[in-house]
């Protein structure tokens, strides 16, 4: 690493401060999110794909679906993997080379929300029990890390695979030229929260992340309930701020899912 | 398969019952601390080196300790042999882990330096970060590192429509979901949490405050190992 994490003490010391009067430095108010720009499908050569913009956090997921071998536990479900790739191009901070901790935590938080919800029908992917079913991956690229990667990603995936199709399979297996969505059977939201000093605030962007204490990532799906959260930060919530999060995760949970179901309406894909 | 009958779960306890723990102080002589926990068939040994020197460098931080928390799983933990080696999982726990110590620990007053916390889960069956959490405060105490206080962590999650706590395996793998949490007691806050699975928002409070009820007795057993450990006599 060349350059570390660090936020000078007049940076720290200004945010911290206008938490304290309910401000932040982007003007916005503590429950409300950046301006949310999705814009699926855009990378022809994938089965699906999203570019988010969170504000200026920009992460790119892309979907590719291809067919191997169940895991030996679970012959009767499909396969899928998530990743994420903190490449150099986004941040000063991120280098190449193998996963570290922060993008495996992201990768790992962003899949247990889409595979508890559940969000994907695994059954109806399998081609033959035991043997053939179709391997989701999810890959998140992160283009510009400004604060939230999280949720950024959150938006892309669902939005990615909400919008993947894939080759119908005629009755060996071999694809044909007709074209389905993937099964979808629920679009988990994730809400991440900083605490900063007594403030919680929602979608921390990059200075804010460099000053908090602690941080929640909750994750509802369609019926409200919760279906994966995540605290980290060297700090700590009680147990009342992390019911309150709870809450507003379910409502934001909602517009959110309102949004992306809407954007995909539209553009009639 | 039925996960509990009448009150009772599958491995004849009851909804807010914790398996048996038994947490053992001082058990490695080389390390600075250590513990060992038996945590139903869990069986978990922390070694605490530190504080002292950390390389490289340019790792250092100037204002505090940094803390390293290494979680690791023997391969021969498992049914199926683990790959020896970090993997994603053990990763993000060791992360988490780093978290859940964090907010009790001194580092403030050893800055430049590094304290390291090495988590060998040597056999596994459910909640092994919870046990490794529980293990690695009382093994940063036994090294003499200042703490604010202990952390007691165990999991409650869901199981047909009971909130349950301390999943053992069948309810971790078949239950609806699971909530490990770290507790401090002395705030009451909450320095560990993840879940997966299905919950609403009012089985989560119900969650939280079993979660409370076991991390009390947990907390207690861990004075104890301590206390155990340093009454006069045997004191070495």
């Amino acid at each position: 690493m060349t350059e570390v994490d660090l936020i000078s003490h007049i940076e720290r010391d200004y945010i911290l401060n206008l938490a304290k009067k309910g401000e932040r430095e982007d003007g916005r108010g503590f429950d409300e999110y950046r301006k949310l720009i999705l814009q699926p499908g855009i990378i022809k050569k994938a089965e699906g794909s999203c570019l988010a913009n969170l504000g200026e956090t920009k992460v790119l997921a892309g979907i590719k679906v291809n067919k191997g071998e169940p895991f030996p536990d679970t012959p009767d479900q499909a396969v899928m993997t998530t990743n994420a790739e903190l490449i150099p191009l986004a941040s000063p901070l991120f280098e190449s080379g193998p996963p570290k901790e922060d993008s495996i935590e992201l990768a790992r938080v962003v899949d247990r929300g889409i595979r508890e919800a559940p969000a994907l029908d695994m059954p109806s992917l399998v081609i033959k029990e035991g043997e053939l079913v179709r391997v989701v991956f999810i890959d998140l690229h992160i283009l510009d890390s400004d604060g939230n990667l999280f949720d950024a990603s959150n938006r892309a995936a669902v939005t990615a695979l909400r919008t993947t199709k894939i080759p119908v399979l005629d009755e060996e297996g071999n694809p044909t030229e007709d074209l389905m969505p993937l099964p979808m059977l629920k679009t988990p939201v994730s809400c991440t929260f900083a605490k900063i000093g007594e403030n919680i605030l929602v979608d921390p962007s990059q200075n804010e992340e460099k000053v908090l204490d602690a941080r929640l990532t909750v994750t509802t799906e369609d019926n409200g309930y919760i279906c994966a959260m995540q605290k980290g930060g060297d700090s700590q919530f009680t147990v009342d701020e992390i019911t309150d999060c709870v809450k507003k995760s379910i409502k934001i949970g909602k517009e959110i899912r309102k949004t992306i179901s809407d954007l995909i309406k539209k553009e009639g894909l | 398969m039925e996960l509990i009958k009448d009150g009772i779960r599958i491995d004849g306890r009851k909804k807010d019952e914790l398996r048996d723990i038994k947490i053992e102080v001082g058990v490695l002589k080389r390390a600075d601390g250590s513990a060992y926990v038996e945590w139903g068939m869990n069986k978990v040994y922390v070694a605490v080196y530190g504080p002292r020197e950390l390389f490289p460098r340019f790792l250092r931080r100037s204002d505090k300790a940094v803390l390293q928390c290494k979680y690791n799983m023997a391969s021969f933990s498992v049914d199926d042999r683990k790959r020896p080696g970090p993997d994603r999982r053990s990763v993000e726990i060791s992360k988490v882990t780093r978290g859940a110590l964090e907010p009790v620990v001194l580092t403030e007053n050893f800055p430049e330096s590094v304290i390291n916390v090495n988590i060998e889960v040597v056999q596994a069956e459910a909640g092994t970060r919870c046990a490794g959490i529980t293990a690695a405060s009382v093994a940063l105490a036994d090294a003499g590192i200042p703490m604010k206080d202990l952390v007691p962590s165990c999991a409650a999650g869901k199981v047909g429509s009971e909130i349950i706590l301390d999943l053992c395996k069948e309810e971790d793998n078949f239950g609806e979901s699971d909530l490990p949490i770290a507790m401090i007691p002395r705030t009451g806050g909450i320095s560990l949490l993840q879940m997966d699975g299905l919950m609403t928002a009012e089985e989560l409070e119900e969650a939280l405050n079993l979660v409370k009820k076991g991390c009390k007795i947990i907390y207690e057993k861990q004075k104890e190992a301590l206390r155990k450990r340093y009454k006069g006599d045997d004191h070495d």
